[in-house]
């Protein structure tokens, strides 16, 4: 089955700098999808190119079936977007906001945004200029979610939201999957919401992508194992070749190493170290993540959709 | 007597495995009576705040593992036939289990006779929590 959002081989420069490289991915309909990554890693632009407002310099997208760079209106309207930075009429009151921009949806289900402007606490009649950052993210949403739209694309929607207006995003999100086969692509730096809220996720790293599978996937290959010296034995200065390794943690008498897609293989590898012994020990999602970003994550990796790993090249 | 299931994140422990556990945690002790319903995958996602979808495949897990049942209609129930696993297949799991508890109470510093001890104790505990139990009996 096709995906709701495809995209192949998608790039774009900015200058010189390539912002997004090559990106591959499909998110799955009805899905609940993660797009992480570190700032100014390129997340921000495949959304643009995804609706258009940013033209690839190579590479295309489609999305609900239609070439990005040619929605039709009618494919437009069943996509509700929320940038980054909550575009809004600052002389329009908050009723007033809502009011306007039904207009432009057939499908405009009000009882939606009276309640998600209530459970961010608005009152009707402020203006939206005057609302703080995180009531703008409640108007923004409230906008965004009343229509319904079959694909919503949220931009870091948890950006600058107290605990209480995040616990509403979330409620707001586990809502819309009330609807079937509704879809949820969001981007977000606070990993305990994605743990919760998502069940697929990409993470692009220096404008590359470096996994696009469901979370149990992800979570299932990424492991961490401990080795241990004793005596007068200490960890290998040089370590040799580890496929998909992630992160090194040493102390005198440790080793702790993160690795993506550890087989037989890996374990004969570790095993061949010198340590006392060789310990598998869990690894959370936050870690896993930080692992994958960390500055000594390796490039050459690449986390699929499948069970089956793919290795994108040999380390160089 | 009731079934409450608590997420945590940022743990070691998927949220998918946290309900697992705890369910199964839960029917061990009684906490669940056998006409009684679970909550739907609906209520207990609302309520927890966390995907459906992965409420859904706990409970499909719980349902293959033969803990579950689920009757069409009225929702998810605890399983009359508790037992579907193989002689072999229990033997490996067991042993999975022990490796890791016996594994981690070294790490933690523990004797060997200290761990026996822990164990006998927390055997006798849930074996009496079982017999009060409405449904008279743990998992096998």
């Amino acid at each position: 089955m096709s995906g709701v959002i495809e995209t192949r081989a998608l790039t774009r420069y900015f200058g010189n700098r390539k912002a997004v490289d090559g990106l591959t991915m499909t998110v799955p309909r009805g899905s609940v999808f993660a797009f992480l990554g570190r700032n100014g890693s390129g997340k921000t632009t495949t959304i643009r190119m995804l609706l258009g407002l940013t033209e690839p310099t190579r590479g295309s997208s489609r999305v609900l079936g239609y070439d990005s760079q040619a929605l039709p209106p009618d494919a437009r309207a069943r996509i509700g977007y929320m940038s980054e930075s909550h575009t809004l009429y600052n002389w329009l009151t908050v009723r007033q906001c809502g009011e306007y921009q039904s207009r432009f949806y057939p499908r405009w289900n009000d009882r939606i945004f009276q309640a998600v402007v209530g459970h961010f606490r608005l009152h009707p009649s402020a203006k939206a200029g005057q609302l703080s950052r995180g009531e703008r993210a409640g108007l923004s949403l409230a906008i965004t979610l009343a229509p319904e739209p079959e694909l919503l694309i949220l931009d870091d929607p948890a950006l600058g939201l107290d605990p209480v207006a995040r616990r509403s995003l979330l409620e707001s999100m586990i809502y819309v999957t009330r609807g079937a086969d509704r879809t949820i692509f969001f981007s977000s730096h606070l990993l305990e919401d994605v743990e919760r809220v998502a069940d697929y996720l990409a993470i692009l790293d220096r404008s590359v992508l470096r996994a696009c599978c469901p979370i149990e996937t992800f979570r299932s290959h990424v492991k961490q194992f401990l080795l241990r010296y004793g005596g007068n034995a200490t960890p290998p200065a040089q370590l040799p070749s580890l496929p998909g390794l992630l992160h090194v943690r040493r102390s005198r008498a440790e080793l702790r190493l993160t690795i993506a897609g550890a087989n037989e293989q890996t374990q004969r590898l570790l095993r061949t170290l010198g340590a006392d012994a060789v310990e598998e020990t869990p690894v959370g999602f936050n870690d896993a993540l930080v692992g994958y970003l960390g500055d000594r994550g390796e490039q050459g990796f690449f986390l699929e959709d499948t069970t089956a790993l793919e290795m994108a090249g040999n380390k160089s | 007597m009731a079934l409450t299931i608590s997420i945590l994140t940022g743990s070691n422990v998927s949220i998918y495995q946290q309900i697992v556990d705890q369910v199964c945690a839960a029917i061990v002790a009684g906490k669940v009576a056998p006409d009684e319903p679970l909550p739907s995958v609906r209520a207990l996602a609302e309520e927890l705040l966390i995907n459906p979808n992965t409420v859904g495949r706990a409970y499909g897990e719980l349902v293959r593992e033969g803990i579950l049942e689920s009757r069409p209609g009225r929702g998810m129930f605890m399983s009359k036939r508790r037992q579907i696993y193989t002689r072999a297949e229990r033997t490996r799991r067991i042993d999975q289990a022990v490796t890791s508890l016996v594994s981690q109470a070294f790490m933690l510093g523990f004797s060997a006779e200290e761990i026996v001890e822990e164990v006998a104790k927390k055997t006798t505990e849930l074996a009496a929590s079982a017999d009060k139990s409405p449904n008279g009996g743990g998992l096998s």
